[in-house]
């Protein structure tokens, strides 16, 4: 056989137009993304609503903890919960949206059709990561303000820590989304398993029960969930009292490395 | 001579058992084939002939169990890689954000591909540009249809693959598509249609294969197909009044003991069928001629590939075989 004589394939790689194409993606899904209210409004708006909402309505949250250490005493109840709330816009995002997406993606054979191009179907999966980054910076962010501007809540005493429990809270929260994902054929499918892990992850982080009244052996438990070590992590970062919350960043990094890989590799694209 | 555009030889693929202790399923046992440069080639049988699989093996979707496959002179099997640029794809089943808008969807499969088609000329040419601001979701089945094959040629293809593309549509969106896809193919493009539709293959085709049971059971162009069917040719006849169909009943029923060309004429409801080797319809008009007995309508009995499938396989065509193997 001889080759083909009109313009034959030829391997396109220029990395500009892989670039290019994986931002017209990015652009592309983020305002189609936008388009999904109820999905907005839980990935961006719950946690500041709920954190806005508890704080203004319940008496106690907006009187001083006249029995934590200085300068804590002079902060609004409320202080305590604001960890947890971040802790909650991680989950929601990580256990509520994520799955659901990438579950829905597969169902409606987007992944495959993308197989057949030469944008491989992990970029939609990529650019969707950094949709759901974002819309965590901008669900966490709100509250923090909310809760600073509206509640008066103090700033972090150790802002970097609350940051790297932050970082670990996502990868380890994503990569427990993605393992929810792997698998289920259907968007409803993996929504349910999101939500049977979703609430008893808000128990063990504080949101039904705030984490200063837990009982120790709910703590105990939680320190080991990722949602709960997060909401530990973040309070103990917050609070800047307690040391290094060196357990809870270990157990996010940990689960990270358990989660990660064994999603990826269970994922499946058709 | 150019080499062909699609070259399948021998593709074989088998699915694990389903169940643990299930049997493997063979969904192409033995299937070859070769698609020259801008014909509609159709790929026609039955749901869980072997169609979709054969063709996911050969846009290096799937890998196959042998055989070999080659596209554009490349091995998809090998490196998919090679052949995304230049072959589109069209999917059975709809595969978008219900929200995305058809300018978007165009638009960013469009930045896929190094080299890619004028969005506004394709618009035109699906007949889209009305709804280029309409939501995938809210689009009709015939244009949610159109979108998709837009997208399988957003990238410029050299070789775009249709899989069921009419499934769904009423038949004026169905006659409709047709007269695209002849488009398409009048544009350059090697088309390879995947289809159950017995019609569509009939009036799309320039050459198909049947598929049957994972292997090819007949291949060629439509007529030559039909024409090279063995068996009966069949002539129905109406009369103006019961008398004169009497009469040529008798008439004929004696035709079809002496002449070796006529087989049987039998009334079927008020009409009569008489079949028999090609010359039956001359045999036919000429008889009743000589007797002047004039029928109101002669009409020859349409043979269409769905009598060759017949033939071939020896039963009657059914869509729905067996299950289509799930992905």
């Amino acid at each position: 056989m001889t080759a083909v004589e009109t313009t034959g394939p030829v391997r396109v790689n220029h990395e500009g137009l892989r670039f290019r194409a994986f931002w017209t993606l990015f652009g592309t899904e983020l305002r189609v993304w936008l388009r999904e209210p109820t999905g907005v409004f839980f990935a961006l708006i719950f946690p500041s609503l709920l954190l806005l909402g508890l704080g203004l309505a319940v008496p106690d949250f907006s009187k001083p903890m006249a029995d934590a250490p200085p300068p804590w005493n002079e902060a609004p109840g409320i202080t305590s919960y604001l960890p947890t709330i971040i802790a909650l816009a991680v989950g929601t995002i990580s256990l509520t949206t994520m799955p659901v997406q990438f579950a829905t993606f597969r169902e409606k054979g987007i992944l495959k059709r993308l197989s057949t191009t030469p944008m491989p179907p992990q970029n939609l999966i990529g650019v969707h990561m950094v949709i759901n980054v974002l819309a965590l910076i901008v669900s966490a962010g709100a509250a923090v303000v909310g809760g600073m501007v509206v509640l008066g809540v103090p700033f972090a005493a150790d802002p970097l820590v609350v940051l790297l429990v932050l970082v670990l809270s996502t990868t380890a929260m994503f990569s427990l989304g993605l393992l929810v994902a792997a698998r289920a054929e259907k968007g409803q499918t993996a929504s349910g398993l999101g939500m049977l892990i979703y609430f008893p992850s808000l128990m063990f982080s504080g949101v039904w029960v705030p984490l200063s009244v837990m009982p120790d052996w709910m703590q105990e438990i939680g320190l080991y969930l990722p949602l709960g070590a997060a909401a530990q992590g973040l309070t103990m970062g917050w609070f800047g009292n307690e040391g290094f919350p060196l357990a809870q960043v270990l157990v996010l990094a940990v689960w990270t490395l358990v989660l990660f890989p064994l999603g990826v590799k269970l994922f499946r694209w058709t | 001579m150019t080499s062909p555009v699609v070259e399948v030889s021998h593709l074989r693929k088998t699915y694990p058992a389903a169940k643990r202790g299930g049997t493997p399923k063979t969904a192409v046992a033995d299937v070859s084939f070769q698609v020259a440069r801008g014909e509609i080639f159709g790929i026609l049988g039955p749901n869980g002939a072997g169609k979709t699989t054969t063709v996911e093996c050969l846009a290096g979707l799937r890998r196959s169990d042998g055989g070999t496959v080659r596209v554009l002179g490349q091995d998809p099997q090998a490196d998919p890689l090679l052949i995304r640029e230049h072959v589109g794809v069209q999917l059975q089943e709809a595969a978008l954000h219900d929200k995305i808008t058809v300018a978007e969807a165009l638009d960013v499969f469009g930045s896929f591909y190094s080299e890619r088609a004028d969005p506004a000329e394709l618009l035109d040419l699906l007949d889209l540009t009305a709804h280029r601001h309409q939501q995938f979701g809210k689009l009709s089945g015939g244009q949610k249809q159109r979108l998709s094959i837009a997208l399988a040629l957003v990238g410029k293809p050299q070789v775009a693959i249709l899989d069921e593309l009419t499934t769904g549509l009423d038949p004026a969106a169905r006659r409709a598509t047709w007269e695209l896809v002849e488009r398409v193919r009048d544009s350059g493009v090697t088309v390879l249609l995947v289809t159950h539709f017995m019609d569509e293959a009939e009036r799309l085709c320039d050459r198909l294969v049947v598929i049957d049971g994972g292997r090819v059971v007949a291949e060629g162009t439509p007529s030559a197909l039909i024409e090279g069917l063995e068996g009966d040719r069949g002539v129905r006849l109406r009369f103006a009044d019961d008398g004169a169909r009497e009469r040529a009943t008798q008439l004929l029923a004696a035709l079809a003991e002496r002449d070796a060309d006529v087989t049987a004429a039998v009334p079927i409801g008020d009409e009569i069928e008489v079949t028999g080797t090609r010359k039956v319809l001359f045999a036919v008009v000429q008889e009743l001629a000589a007797a002047d007995v004039v029928p109101d309508d002669v009409r020859t009995l349409e043979r269409t590939l769905e009598d060759v499938f017949v033939q071939v396989t020896g039963r009657e065509y059914r869509v729905e075989e067996n299950e289509e193997v799930a992905a």
